[in-house]
């Protein structure tokens, strides 16, 4: 177990944050925390790198209590934080010698680790140019290489590809992929759930400081709701007589979209079009995905609002 | 206590790396500022003044002038350019996913402070020696004395910084508690020869008078019981404030 969790809470104030948390990160997967914006994901990454204190509960990382041996487990972690933070003035092979002195590491190491990662995250084009000229994907690029100067064992990306074009986030992945392939453990926060069912083994959606559900992204899929999504504009009285001595899986009203999860969309397709009289109102039929098994946990989109 | 020595040297040597970019136009500056004040105040102002306590005006207001350097080479670092890392650039967040801890951040910034404060200093020395107003070997012993007032004003405003709720309030600091001391602490005029009673006991508390009251003593080669006092305050004053500072430290950075 690289990170394990039990019973951890983090109040501010009367605010509770964090709400008894138990996680269990096995050695080398992928595992996301998903949540909505101030589920409490960014305070449980604080938690487990030993920045904020928990108010209760425990947390080890790599078997050792991190508010006891801090600095060794630090050594042996990289986090990538949701802003960048970065030299402007210097370039990205400069700022990964500064970031790798916070490590004490020293040359040649340095400039090798250096060396190795500005091709990793392919930097090299831009690797003397003053960070402040670059574009948002290189920084972002770049910040990740940071946080890997030490060759961390754990790494923690808090929400990587926010704000970043379909293309650096496609590349990023990639990236991520090759370090958890090349035994890295990976914690990823992200609200994106498109983003962590492609990356993640294992998930824990976290509503208002609590997890909520857990486990293999399909296993989740399969046991909340169901293979298969129909989508499509109905009122409530439509609704009523569709399902009337018919009773897919699940069902998902928000506004005057229904979804409908099933393990066989043809049979539930014929029956809409048996009641829309020829009307042909359009259907959308598609994988079930984590955002359906958030927003039917939930009962509210990722993005706030309906 | 989880000071370290090695992760306080990583935090100066980052600003050290920003510092090394652009040194040679920082630096310039550094030289103008004591020049003008030597031209305008010194020779200037010092036209109209035959003599000041046994030496030239010029002569007088020098050592005190070193020591206004060191206090400002430490105030610019511990005021703006620490309250964007804190805030705005995030960079203490970061140095917190690495080993180093919030002691060797403070650690790191108060020796970074002390040695821009070095570099105004002794910029400053420089600059008086070319005009021959340093004694030697005498005067020498501010080159001890300049660490010492960076130090001292790098807590003072590390405190101060750690405790503003917003960035404006810097322009409070540097206008209602920076010029005040440049004008009243023996800089221009004797404090003592102005000032009676309690109000001589309560001038005490100014404290660039204290570096100021060394650096003449230096400059003149004349050492009382004073030096003492003047020493108990700074290291005092400062060990004071580092304590408080780091209570500061590790709230604002590990919530």
């Amino acid at each position: 177990m690289v990170v394990g969790t039990r019973e951890l809470s983090k109040k501010f104030g009367e605010r509770v944050a964090v709400d008894q948390v138990d996680l269990e990160i096995p050695s080398g997967v992928c595992f996301g925390v998903l949540g909505p914006n101030g589920a409490g994901k960014t305070t449980t990454l604080r938690m487990i790198y030993g920045v904020t204190q928990p108010t209760s509960g425990t947390i080890h990382v790599f078997g050792m209590d991190i508010t006891k041996n801090l600095r060794a487990v630090r050594s042996r972690l990289g986090v990538t934080l949701q802003q960048n933070v970065l030299i402007e003035a210097l370039s990205p092979k400069e700022n990964l010698q500064v970031f790798g002195r916070y490590h004490l590491l020293r040359e040649p190491e340095l400039s090798r680790r250096a060396e190795q990662l500005i091709d990793f995250l392919e930097l090299r084009s831009h690797a003397d140019v003053p960070v402040r000229q670059l574009s948002g994907g290189f920084q972002r690029r770049l910040s990740i290489a940071l946080s890997l100067i030490n060759a961390p064992e754990l790494l923690i990306l808090d929400e990587p590809t926010t704000g970043l074009d379909p293309a650096v986030r496609l590349a990023l992945w990639s990236r991520v992929r090759e370090l958890r392939e090349a035994g890295t453990t990976v914690l990823i926060t992200t609200h994106y759930m498109d983003e962590a069912q492609r990356l993640c083994d294992q998930v824990a959606i976290i509503a208002a400081g609590k997890v909520i559900a857990s486990g293999a992204p399909a296993e989740l899929i399969v046991s909340r709701l169901a293979p298969e999504t129909v989508e499509f504009d109905f009122t409530p009285n439509e609704e009523a007589l569709l399902f009337d001595g018919f009773e897919p899986k699940r069902r998902l009203r928000i506004g005057r979209r229904l979804m409908l999860y099933v393990d066989d969309a043809a049979h539930l397709i014929e029956r809409i079009r048996g009641h829309d009289k020829g009307d042909r109102r359009p259907v959308i039929v598609r994988p079930t995905n984590l955002e359906d098994v958030f927003l039917s946990l939930t009962g509210t989109s990722l993005e706030g609002n309906p | 206590m989880s000071l370290s020595l090695p992760y306080a040297l990583a935090v100066w040597r980052r600003n050290a790396a920003m510092y090394k970019r652009t040194w040679k136009w920082n630096i310039l500056p550094n030289f103008f500022e004591p020049v003008f004040y030597l031209f305008s105040i010194g020779v200037g102002v010092g036209a109209y003044i035959s003599q000041m306590a046994g030496t030239s005006y010029l002569a007088f207001i020098a050592p005190g002038l070193v020591c206004v350097a060191a206090m400002n080479g430490a105030s610019f670092e511990v005021t703006y350019n620490i309250y964007v890392r804190l805030v705005f650039e995030k960079t203490y967040d970061a140095m917190l996913t690495t080993p180093i801890e919030p002691d060797d951040i403070l650690a790191g910034e108060l020796l970074w402070a002390a040695t821009r404060s070095c570099i105004y200093g002794g910029c400053f020395f420089v600059v008086l020696m070319l005009f021959g107003l340093t004694p030697l070997p005498s005067s020498l012993w501010v080159l001890l004395l300049i660490p010492l007032t960076g130090f001292l004003f790098a807590t003072i405003g590390m405190v101060f910084s750690l405790r503003i709720p917003n960035i404006d309030m810097f322009s409070f600091y540097f206008t209602l508690f920076l010029t005040p001391l440049f004008l009243f602490s023996d800089v221009f005029f004797p404090l003592k020869e102005r000032l009676t009673g309690g109000w001589l006991w309560l001038a005490e508390a100014l404290p660039l008078l204290h570096p100021v009251r060394l650096a003449r003593a230096s400059f003149r080669g004349e050492f009382s019981v004073t030096v003492l006092w003047d020493l108990a305050y700074i290291f005092g004053i400062s060990f004071i404030l580092l304590l408080w500072a780091r209570r500061g430290v590790r709230h604002r950075l590990t919530n």
